[in-house]
């Protein structure tokens, strides 16, 4: 090769073979996801711990009351955004509309923000909003309620889909990479979680309003092939927890979704998540009246087994549809005198747990939500709540607190290791239920039941979780109850969160007392935080817009 | 402090817009696929599947509607079934049976296993799943109970004679009745009395209030907000349904039952 031109362009693909050699590590390292950086948002809580707990301190007490709007885009969905990709089965049409509505959780990367919703994806350009790419799904069906956000490896994003495909996208364009099934359409499934990518798992969550089973999945997260699978219900005789269903077809058929990211301890390589309700979600009958097991409960497995270490139920036989899904948080608490590694709680059902999250032992149990009525005073030895059968679905109708939104539910909770309190939106709500099915074979899916709300109110507590009691509450007036947003903390000594007014609030952590508001409409996502330029942001989504405050400067 | 209740003004504007946003949403989805499509079925082909479901015994075990019976699980919610399409699944299952259960082999051509796939096809699924054996009536308390009990509590505010003429017939279901009672419509919207820091007093209908502004519809038809952080002393809100809020941690469900079968046997 003499050709000094051909050497010069042999060169070129060398170098271009390095490049792209190079781009297949950038991107976000999994690694770094061990201890990022406070100025990004890598992965659906932030961190690992489910804390929701940001390091910057730019923004603080002394000058939050200056946070000025940034920016603000609208998110438009389906074909009417203009996206720069699609995929899907569907025509593109029936699931398109009618709107945006993010409730998930924004991952910030090297500037670009990665937003999601039913159907859809964006990147955002995170210094001044600018939609740089999106990408639509076209969907043959599945229930279309929300998606909880997107995780990253590299340059790929990965996106669940009402209709039960993981997709791979390239993170600098939004072209899809590959995308796979991960639960049957013909099943019913429907898949909003945000997947979460722990080294070289992407693990999965579903959703299923019949009575399907749920399981959690971990696929490669380049060529997106099934690593390992973990049903939540005994699936096959001799299956641990089978002696708590009525038989096993009431197991296989029984429920139990994670439909909620979970969280993730490093130092025992456990991924601990959440349950939902046992199917049929109303009535217990048909399984009988036993535990039903491992529906909600807390579950810790390994990341590269997908074997379970522990669990901790924390609703046995649940009748009402109150999951235990909720992302658990991680913390090292001063408890009784000892330092501890908990997982805490905040349960659909209104009660408040800690457990150590190494060995799934039970430390601690409170009442949240002071109405909650359908479990006996005591607890029973293992820290659970005993349900009242009576308050079960009455043909005379059961008048139960909760309403069934539940007292907690998917918005995301936040711990302040400086104030060392647990942050939850609450509801204090109340409805007759009505058993409206009387064959002893029971109701599937979320039937036999009439509800009938009849008022409420609604909170934002913070909970001590070192005696379980409610170190302070802010209530939001006139609400009739429903959840406010999720919750932030950051070191700025300072609560972000959502009221039930409209209002984006910022709070001493301390004492939930108001330091700066703005009215933007129903705030949908739990506010998140990031830093570029030497300025930290506050980001907040409203329904189909973003907005972005920040300290003029 | 006021909890949601079906008589003040907010609730009215929520039912509002919630009324015009079901309707927006009905008219989407009339024109949009539901989430998960009904199987299109070939009726010929559902009742030849009917018959053979029939005949082969196949209802005994798992019962008329497929949803179990004596012994045999609800083929409904079989996720197999589900995932079936022409019969595929099906098929070997009902060939073979099911090792160590009390499921036989059947000997059944292609065409007859499609045919009670076809069947089971037909059947409708709803995560909502439509009862069934529906209760007769919600009606399940004592009377004379309930009479002590409203005597007791409901007459300290309420006389049958008066205010509460004609209740019962104003709602012939029971259930509506019975949701009536315990948290009603009210003739008189919830109040708000804001008293600014100059002095000032405002009186309206409360249309809104979070921490920071409180916003009313005053008797003149105009709406006007005030900023509770630097304009009012103090917002007093007065709900004419809290007696029946402070009530709702006080009932016991005999308590509702009972009031509920007083208030059906009036004789009005």
């Amino acid at each position: 090769m003499t050709n000094p031109n051909l050497r010069i362009f042999s060169l070129v693909i060398l170098l271009s073979a390095v490049t792209l050699n190079l781009q297949a590590q950038t991107g976000l390292d999994p690694s770094s996801i061990l201890n990022p950086s406070p100025d990004s948002w890598p992965t659906y809580s932030g961190d690992y711990s489910g804390q929701r707990y940001s390091g910057l301190d730019q923004i603080n007490q002394s000058n939050v009351r200056n946070l000025t709007l940034a920016w603000v885009t609208p998110l438009v969905s389906g074909p009417q955004g203009r996206p720069a990709f699609t995929g899907g089965y569907g025509d593109g049409v029936a699931f398109a509309g009618p709107g945006t509505n993010v409730k998930g959780s924004i991952l910030m990367v090297d500037g670009v923000l990665y937003v999601s919703a039913p159907d859809n994806a964006w990147a955002v350009d995170a210094r001044d909003g600018t939609v740089l790419w999106q990408y639509f799904w076209k969907s043959i069906g599945g229930t279309h309620i929300g998606n909880r956000g997107m995780g990253m490896w590299h340059d790929t994003l990965y996106l669940e889909t009402p209709d039960n495909y993981l997709i791979a996208l390239n993170a600098k364009t939004g072209e899809e990479l590959w995308h796979t099934e991960i639960a049957s359409f013909d099943e019913k499934y429907f898949s909003t979680t945000a997947p979460v990518v722990v080294g070289d798992h992407v693990i999965v969550g579903t959703g299923n309003d019949f009575d399907a089973p749920g399981f959690l999945q971990s696929f490669d997260p380049v060529t997106g092939e099934l690593q390992w699978r973990f049903y939540t219900v005994p699936m096959n005789e001799g299956d641990p927890g089978l002696e708590t269903w009525g038989s096993l077809d009431a197991a296989r058929h029984g429920g139990g979704n994670p439909w909620v990211p979970g969280s993730y301890d490093p130092e025992t390589n456990l991924y601990i998540f959440g349950t939902g309700e046992p199917k049929p979600a109303y009535v217990a009958g048909p399984r009988g009246d036993m535990d039903a097991l491992f529906t909600c409960s807390l579950i810790a497995i390994d990341v590269d087994t997908g074997e379970m270490a522990w669990y901790y139920q924390t609703s046995p036989n649940d009748t009402h549809d109150w999951d235990s899904a909720q992302t658990p948080v991680l913390a090292d608490i001063e408890f009784n005198g000892e330092m501890r590694k908990v997982a805490m709680t905040a349960a659909r059902n209104g009660y408040f747990f800690v457990v150590d999250r190494v060995r799934g032992e039970h430390l601690l149990t409170s009442k949240f939500s002071d109405t909650a009525n359908w479990a006996e005073e005591e607890l029973n030895a293992m820290g659970q709540p005993v349900r009242i059968p009576d308050k079960d679905n009455h043909v005379g109708g059961a008048l139960v607190s909760n309403a069934n939104q539940g007292a907690a539910n998917w918005m995301p909770p936040s711990y302040n290791p400086e104030t060392g309190l647990f942050y939850t939106p609450v509801n204090e709500t109340w409805a007759m239920y009505y058993l409206t099915e009387l064959d002893p074979r029971g109701p599937m899916g979320l039937g036999g039941k009439r509800e009938v709300r009849t008022g409420g109110a609604s909170f934002l507590k913070a909970i001590d979780p070192a005696t379980g009691a409610t170190a302070w509450e802010v209530e939001f007036p006139a609400s009739g109850g429903g959840l406010a947003s999720g919750v932030l903390n950051t070191a700025g000594n300072l609560l972000f969160s959502g009221d039930r007014g409209g209002n984006i609030v910022a709070r001493d952590p301390a004492t939930g007392e108001p330091l700066w508001h703005a009215r933007l409409g129903n705030v949908s996502n739990a506010p998140q935080t990031y830093m570029l330029d030497d300025q930290q942001y506050l980001l907040v989504a409203a329904g189909d817009r973003l907005y972005a405050f920040t300290l003029y400067r | 402090m006021l909890r949601g209740n079906s008589s003040n003004l907010p609730f009215a504007v929520v039912a509002l817009i919630l009324c015009l946003g079901f309707i927006a949403v009905s008219q989407a989805q009339a024109q949009r696929t539901p989430a998960y499509p009904q199987r299109a079925v070939d009726a010929e082909a559902v009742a030849r599947g009917k018959d053979l479901y029939e005949g082969y015994a196949c209802a005994f075990c798992h019962g008329a509607d497929t949803r179990g019976g004596n012994g045999g699980p609800s083929l409904l919610r079989s996720q197999l079934v589900q995932r079936d399409q022409k019969g595929e699944l099906i098929g070997p299952v009902i060939r073979e049976g099911r090792p160590n259960t009390t499921m036989l082999g059947f000997s059944l051509s292609d065409a007859q296993i499609a045919d009670i796939a076809e069947f089971l096809h037909s059947f409708e699924l709803e995560s909502r799943d439509p009862s069934r054996l529906v209760p007769e009536s919600i009606v399940v308390g004592n009377a004379e109970a309930g009479r002590a009990y409203f005597n007791q509590v409901c007459a300290q505010c309420h006389s049958l004679r008066d205010d509460l003429q004609g209740l019962t017939a104003r709602f012939p279901d029971p259930l509506d009745l019975q949701t009536h009672w315990i948290m009603p419509g009210s003739p008189s919207p919830t109040m708000a009395t804001v008293r600014l820091r100059d002095g000032s007093v405002f009186v309206g209908e409360l249309d809104a209030v979070d921490e920071f502004r409180v916003s009313i519809n005053k008797a003149d038809g105009s709406r006007q907000t005030f900023n509770r952080r630097t304009q009012v002393a103090q917002v007093e809100i007065t709900d004419p349904l809290q007696p029946h809020v402070d009530l709702l941690e006080v009932y016991s469900d005999a308590d509702i039952h009972n009031v509920t079968a007083y208030l059906v046997n009036l004789e009005e």
